[in-house]
C-alpha cells in the first residue's frame, strides 16, 4: 500500500496585531493510505479545517512538511478535491456548469467535459438537476452537487470539510449512507478520503481511523483505529463502545488540565469560552432532573439534549470551572451547589452563580474588586482588555472579557454599558 | 452596507404607467412655468454679488464656511423634506401612486436645469439682494440630495418587517409612536448610506451654484465656488490648488465630525444579529457618548418625546369605520384635484410647445442627446473596463482593500468641477479637440462609484467560493469569466448606474469648460443647455431639461434596469 499524503511535523501560525502570534496547529502528523477513510475530529478551534486547507494546497505551514503522491504541495494540487461546509456552489451556474468548472480548468476537449460530468451527476444521484440552479436545490441536493464537483476531476484525495454539518439530520444521515455505499462498492473515482468533523457518531459510521485534535494549540492527541465493517449498526454495542471512548478522551485532558490550573491558583489569565448562562442553567436543570438525577454519561446527554459536542463541551466545562458540576471520565456529575441551584428559585440562583463567580473565576472578582475600590464605583473597559491583552491573543482577551459579562450580568454582580463602554456597580435605574 | 440601487431602477415594469405619465406632465408643467415667469423677470444686465471676492487664499477658510453652511443647510431641508414626503407617500397609498413616479422623473431631470429656471425666480424675491441667489444654491443642492433620500426612506417605510410593527400595535402605541420608535429606526442605515451619497453629490452643485450666469444675471455668492470661478477668470493656477486643498479639509471635517459618528450611531439600528466584522467606529460619536453634558442637553427632548408618544389617537374601530365613509369623497376631491392639475400642466406645456418649438429645434436637440448619451456610454464602459479589474484586485486583498476604499469614496464625494479648469488649460495649451477631451470631465467625478462598489462586491465574495475556484485551479481568463467578474457584477452594475446618472448631470458643466479667455466646447446637449442658459433663452433651456431627462429614463428603463434585475436574479450571492 502506497501513502497518498504524508503531513510531517506541521505547525501553523496566524499573525495577531500586536503581540505573539496564534500558534493553530502545532507538530500535526498524519498519513493517508490508499484505500482509507480517515477521520479528523476535534472541537471548533482545534485547527482542523487549517489542516484541511493546508492539505487543499490554499494555505502555507510555518513549519514541517505536507508531501501528496511522494511530491511537496506547494499550491492546489491536481488530484486533490474539496467538499466544503457551506458547498461553496456559484449562483450564477447550474448544476452542470459547477460540475464542469473543474474540468474545464484542466483544459480538457469539450465532449470530455460534458461526458464526464453527467457521468458524475449520475453517480451522485442527480440526474434531471442538470440544468437547475443551486438556489432552487434544497441543502441535500446543493451538498451532492459539491460532491459531484469534486468526484468529477478523479480527485486521488478527496477532502470533506464538515460536508453534513450544515444539513438537517435526515438529509445528512441519507447522504452518509449513500457516499458510504459508493465508496464500498469502489464506484467513487477517488483512493482516500478526509473527513474534518466535529460530529463523534458520524467520525465512527464512515471512518477507518480517527485522528482526536486537542484545541489551543491543535495538536493531534490520539489516534483511534475502527475496526468495524462496514455498513455499521449506530445501535450496536461495539459501536457505541467506540464513541464512549471517544467522549471520554477527549473530555478527559481538558479538564484535566482545568483542575491543574485551578489547583495552582488561578489568576486572571485563565481564557474563558463564551457560554451564555441560559444554557448553564438549562443543562443543569436537566442533569438535576429525571432520568439523570445529577449523574449522567455525556454522550447519552449530547444525544438526548440534542446538543453538539461543539455546544456540549463547553457548556460542560463552563458548569465544570463554576463548581456546579464535576466532569470525571465520560460523565457529568452535579455537585451539592450545582443541585442547590437546579432547586433554587431565580433570585437564589444569582446568588449562587454570583459567589460561583468570585470563588472560581479570578478576572470577575477582580472586576468586582476594582470597582469596589473605585470611587466612581465605574472603570472602562479598556482598564481590564489591557490588563487581559498582556497575558493572550486581542480576540481571546475580548471573548474573555464577554463572558465575564454575560455572566456578571447574569448574577447581577456588576454591570457593563457597551455604548459608553464602562464597567459600573449601579444598575439601571 | 448594502449598496442601493437608484429609484427608477426599482420599478419592475418597462412601460410606463399612466401615473408615470402623469408625473411626467406634472414636472414639465412646473419646469414650463417657471421657465415663464423667470423671462418675464429677468433684468438687464444685474450682477448679485455679495462682496468683491478676493485671490486671497487667508479668506478661503470664511469661503468654505460659508460653502459648508449651504451645504448643511440644504441637508436639513433634504432631510424635512424626506421625512414629510416618504412618509405622505407610504401612509397614504392613494397619494403614492403618484408620489412615487414623480420621484423618479424628478431624479431624472438634471440638477443644472431646475437651477436655470429656478434661479432668477429666486432672485425676483428679494431683488438686488443676496438672499435670493441663497436660496437658488440651497434649492439647486436640495434638488441633488433629495430625491434618492426619499425614495430610500419610503422603501425602507415600506419594508418595516410585519412582527416589529405587530409588536408595536399590540402595545397601543399611536401611529405617532410606532414612526418614530420603529419605523424611522429601521430606515436609519440606508437613509444615512443615502445622505453620504446625496452630500457626495452636493458639492458638486454647491460650488457650481455659487457662480453661476443666466442670461445677463450673474451670481457670485461669496464661496469656494465662485472663489474658483474669479481664480480661472484670472487664469492664477495657484489658487485654484489652494480652493482644491480647501475642499479637502472640508470634505475630510464633514467625514470625520458628521458622517462616521451617523454611520457608526446608525450601525445599532440595522435589524438582525448578523454582526458586521468590522464594526464602523468613531471618535466622535464615542466622545459624544460618553460625555455628560450631552446626555444632560439632550434628556429634555428625549422627556418630550416620551410625552409625545402618551397621546393616543380616538379607538382604532371608530377610526377604521370613519374612514369608510369619508373615502370616498375624499377620493374624489383628490382625482379631481389631480386631474385640473394635470390639465393645467398639460395646457402649459402643450402652449408651449406649439408657441416656442419648431420640428428643427426638437430634432437638433434630440440630434444632440444622442451625442451626449454616446459619450456617456462610451465613457462608462472605458472607466468599467478600468476600473473592475482595479476593484477586484483592490476588494480581495484587505489589507489594500482598507487603504483604497476610503481614498475612492473621498473622490467620489470631491467635486470634480474644481479640476476641471486645470484640465481645460491643458485642452488649450496642447490644442486638443475638445469634442474628445472635453469628454473625460464628465466621468471624472462619478467614475468611483464603479471602483468602490467593485471593491465592496469583491470583499463580500465568500472564501469558500474562492477556495473552492483554488482547489479546482481555475486560473488565468477562465477565474475572471467564471468567478471573478459574475460574484461583483450586481455591486459592478449598481455603481455603473450610479455613474451614469452623474454622468448625465456632469455633462452639462463639462460639454462647455473655459480658462481665462478660452472657453472650449464639445457639440451635445450639455453644452446646448449651458448656452441656452447664459443667453436666458429660456424655451430652449426647458427643451433640452426635457430631452435630457427623456433621455436619461429611456436609457434607465430599456437598457439599466432589464440588466439590473436579470443581475440581481442570476448573481446576487446567498
Amino acid at each position: 500500500m502506497t501513502n497518498l499524503l504524508e503531513v510531517r511535523n506541521v505547525r501553523r501560525t496566524f499573525p495577531r496585531g500586536g503581540g505573539e502570534d496564534l500558534l493553530v496547529l502545532d507538530d500535526v502528523n498524519l498519513t493517508l493510505t490508499e484505500g482509507e477513510i480517515v477521520g479528523l475530529l476535534g472541537r471548533s478551534g482545534s485547527g482542523k479545517s487549517t489542516l484541511l486547507r493546508l492539505i487543499a494546497g490554499l494555505a502555507r505551514p510555518q513549519g514541517g512538511s505536507l508531501t501528496y503522491m511522494g511530491t511537496p504541495i506547494e499550491g492546489p494540487a491536481q488530484g486533490v478535491a474539496m467538499v466544503f461546509q457551506s458547498f461553496a456552489l456559484f449562483p450564477w451556474m447550474t448544476v452542470l456548469e459547477n460540475v464542469q468548472l473543474g474540468l474545464e480548468a484542466l483544459g480538457l476537449p469539450q465532449g470530455e467535459i460534458r461526458r464526464r460530468a453527467l457521468a458524475a451527476i449520475d453517480l451522485i444521484g442527480l440526474d434531471g438537476y442538470e440544468s437547475a440552479y443551486p438556489r432552487e436545490l434544497s441543502g441535500g441536493m446543493r451538498q451532492r452537487v459539491g460532491f459531484a464537483r469534486a468526484v468529477v476531476v478523479h480527485p486521488n484525495i478527496l477532502l470533506m470539510d464538515e460536508p453534513f454539518s450544515a444539513l438537517d439530520v435526515l438529509t445528512a444521515e441519507n447522504l452518509r449512507t449513500d457516499l458510504i455505499e459508493l465508496w464500498g462498492q469502489k464506484q467513487l473515482p477517488t483512493k482516500g478520503i478526509i473527513l474534518v468533523t466535529h460530529n463523534i457518531e458520524e467520525a465512527v459510521l464512515m471512518c477507518d481511523r480517527v485522528l482526536l485534535f486537542s484545541s489551543n494549540p491543535g495538536r493531534v492527541a490520539s489516534e483511534i483505529r475502527i475496526d468495524l465493517p462496514q455498513p455499521r449498526d449506530r445501535t450496536s454495542p461495539a459501536f457505541e463502545e467506540y464513541v464512549d471512548r471517544i467522549y471520554v478522551e477527549m473530555t478527559a485532558r481538558r479538564v484535566e488540565r482545568m483542575r491543574q490550573v485551578q489547583a495552582q491558583g488561578a489568576s486572571i489569565e485563565m481564557p474563558l469560552t463564551h457560554v451564555s448562562p441560559n444554557l448553564i442553567s438549562g443543562l443543569i436543570e436537566a442533569l438535576a432532573a429525571a432520568p439523570y438525577n445529577g449523574k449522567a454519561d455525556l454522550p447519552d446527554v449530547a444525544y438526548e439534549q440534542e446538543l453538539e459536542v461543539d455546544e456540549l463541551f463547553p457548556v460542560a466545562e463552563a458548569i465544570q470551572l463554576l463548581r456546579l458540576a464535576d466532569v470525571e471520565g465520560g460523565d457529568i456529575k452535579l455537585t451539592h451547589m450545582g443541585k442547590r441551584f437546579a432547586d433554587g428559585e431565580m433570585n437564589e440562583r444569582k446568588e449562587i452563580f454570583s459567589r460561583a463567580l468570585i470563588a472560581q473565576v479570578p478576572l470577575a472578582a477582580h472586576i468586582k474588586k476594582v470597582l469596589d475600590e473605585r470611587a466612581s464605583h465605574s472603570a472602562p473597559k479598556t482598564r481590564f482588555l489591557d490588563e487581559l491583552e498582556d497575558h493572550m491573543a486581542e480576540d481571546t482577551a475580548e471573548e474573555t472579557l464577554k463572558t465575564v459579562v454575560s455572566w456578571a450580568r447574569f448574577a447581577e454582580l456588576f454591570s457593563y454599558d457597551d455604548d459608553a463602554a464602562l464597567f459600573s456597580l449601579e444598575n439601571p435605574t | 452596507m448594502k449598496i442601493l440601487p437608484p429609484v427608477s431602477i426599482e420599478a419592475r415594469r418597462l412601460l410606463p404607467s399612466p401615473w408615470d405619465l402623469l408625473a411626467a406632465v406634472l414636472v414639465l408643467g412646473f419646469i414650463v412655468a417657471f421657465a415663464d415667469a423667470s423671462r418675464l423677470l429677468i433684468q438687464p444686465l444685474s450682477v448679485v454679488s455679495g462682496q468683491d471676492l478676493s485671490l486671497d487664499p487667508a479668506l478661503l477658510p470664511g469661503y468654505a464656511l460659508r460653502t459648508a453652511f449651504r451645504m448643511l443647510l440644504a441637508m436639513g431641508v433634504s432631510l424635512a423634506f424626506t421625512f414629510a414626503y416618504a412618509t405622505w407617500a407610504a401612509k397614504n397609498p392613494r397619494a403614492g401612486t403618484l408620489l412615487v413616479p414623480l420621484l423618479d422623473v424628478l431624479q431624472s431631470v438634471p440638477i443644472l436645469g431646475f437651477l436655470s429656471v429656478t434661479v432668477v425666480w429666486f432672485l425676483s424675491l428679494s431683488p438686488g439682494r443676496v438672499f435670493g441667489a441663497e436660496l437658488a444654491a440651497v434649492f439647486a443642492i436640495f434638488t441633488s440630495q433629495a430625491w434618492n433620500m426619499a425614495f430610500s426612506f419610503y422603501q425602507s417605510l415600506r419594508t418595516v418587517p410585519d412582527e416589529l410593527n405587530e409588536a408595536g400595535r399590540m402595545f397601543g402605541l399611536s401611529s405617532w409612536a410606532r414612526f418614530w420608535r420603529i419605523e424611522a429606526p429601521f430606515a436609519i442605515p440606508p437613509l444615512v448610506w443615502n445622505m453620504m451619497m446625496s452630500m457626495s453629490g452636493g458639492w458638486f452643485f454647491v460650488t457650481l451654484s455659487e457662480a453661476i450666469s443666466v442670461g445677463h444675471t450673474t451670481i457670485a455668492l461669496p464661496g469656494i465656488g465662485s472663489y474658483i470661478a474669479v481664480a480661472i477668470a484670472h487664469k492664477d493656477v495657484g489658487a485654484i490648488l489652494w480652493a482644491i486643498f480647501a475642499m479637502l479639509v472640508v470634505i475630510l471635517v464633514f467625514d470625520q465630525l458628521l458622517f462616521r459618528p451617523l454611520v457608526a450611531w446608525a450601525d445599532r439600528f440595522r435589524v438582525g444579529d448578523a454582526q458586521s466584522e468590522d464594526l464602523p467606529q468613531s471618535w466622535v460619536l464615542t466622545m459624544l457618548r460618553r460625555s455628560r453634558l450631552i446626555d444632560w442637553m439632550t434628556a429634555p427632548f428625549e422627556q418630550m418625546m416620551r410625552w409625545s408618544y402618551r397621546f393616543q389617537p380616538p379607538s382604532f374601530g371608530v377610526r377604521a369605520a370613519l374612514r369608510e365613509t369619508d373615502s370616498r369623497a375624499a377620493g374624489f376631491i383628490w382625482y379631481a384635484f389631480l386631474a385640473l392639475l394635470g390639465g393645467y400642466a398639460a395646457w402649459r406645456v402643450f402652449s408651449f410647445t406649439v408657441t416656442w418649438i419648431t420640428w428643427r429645434e426638437f430634432f437638433l436637440t434630440v440630434g444632440l442627446g444622442f451625442l451626449t448619451m454616446t459619450r456617456v456610454m462610451v465613457l462608462i464602459l472605458l472607466a468599467s473596463l478600468i476600473w473592475t479589474p482595479v476593484g477586484i484586485y483592490v476588494g480581495l486583498r484587505p489589507r489594500l482593500t482598507r487603504i483604497v476604499q476610503p481614498v475612492a469614496q473621498f473622490f467620489a464625494a470631491f467635486p470634480a468641477n474644481i479640476l476641471f479648469p486645470l484640465a481645460v488649460s491643458v485642452i488649450v495649451a496642447w490644442s486638443l479637440n475638445p469634442e474628445i477631451w472635453l469628454s473625460p470631465l464628465m466621468i471624472l467625478g462619478t467614475q468611483w462609484y464603479i471602483l468602490f462598489n467593485v471593491i465592496g462586491g469583491a470583499r463580500t465574495i465568500p472564501r469558500d467560493l474562492m477556495d473552492a475556484g483554488e482547489n479546482f485551479n481555475v486560473k488565468g481568463w477562465l477565474w475572471w469569466k467564471r468567478i471573478a467578474l459574475p460574484a461583483v457584477f450586481p455591486h459592478y452594475l449598481t455603481g455603473a448606474i450610479t455613474a451614469s446618472g452623474g454622468t448625465w448631470n456632469a455633462s452639462i458643466v463639462a460639454e462647455v469648460a473655459s480658462w481665462g479667455e478660452h472657453t472650449e466646447r464639445a457639440h451635445g446637449l450639455g453644452a446646448y443647455i449651458t448656452d441656452a442658459t447664459l443667453a436666458g433663452d429660456f424655451h430652449s433651456v426647458v427643451l433640452g431639461i426635457a430631452v435630457m431627462s427623456f433621455f436619461v429614463v429611456v436609457v434607465n428603463r430599456l437598457f439599466w434596469q432589464p440588466l439590473y434585475w436579470y443581475a440581481e436574479r442570476k448573481f446576487r450571492l446567498g
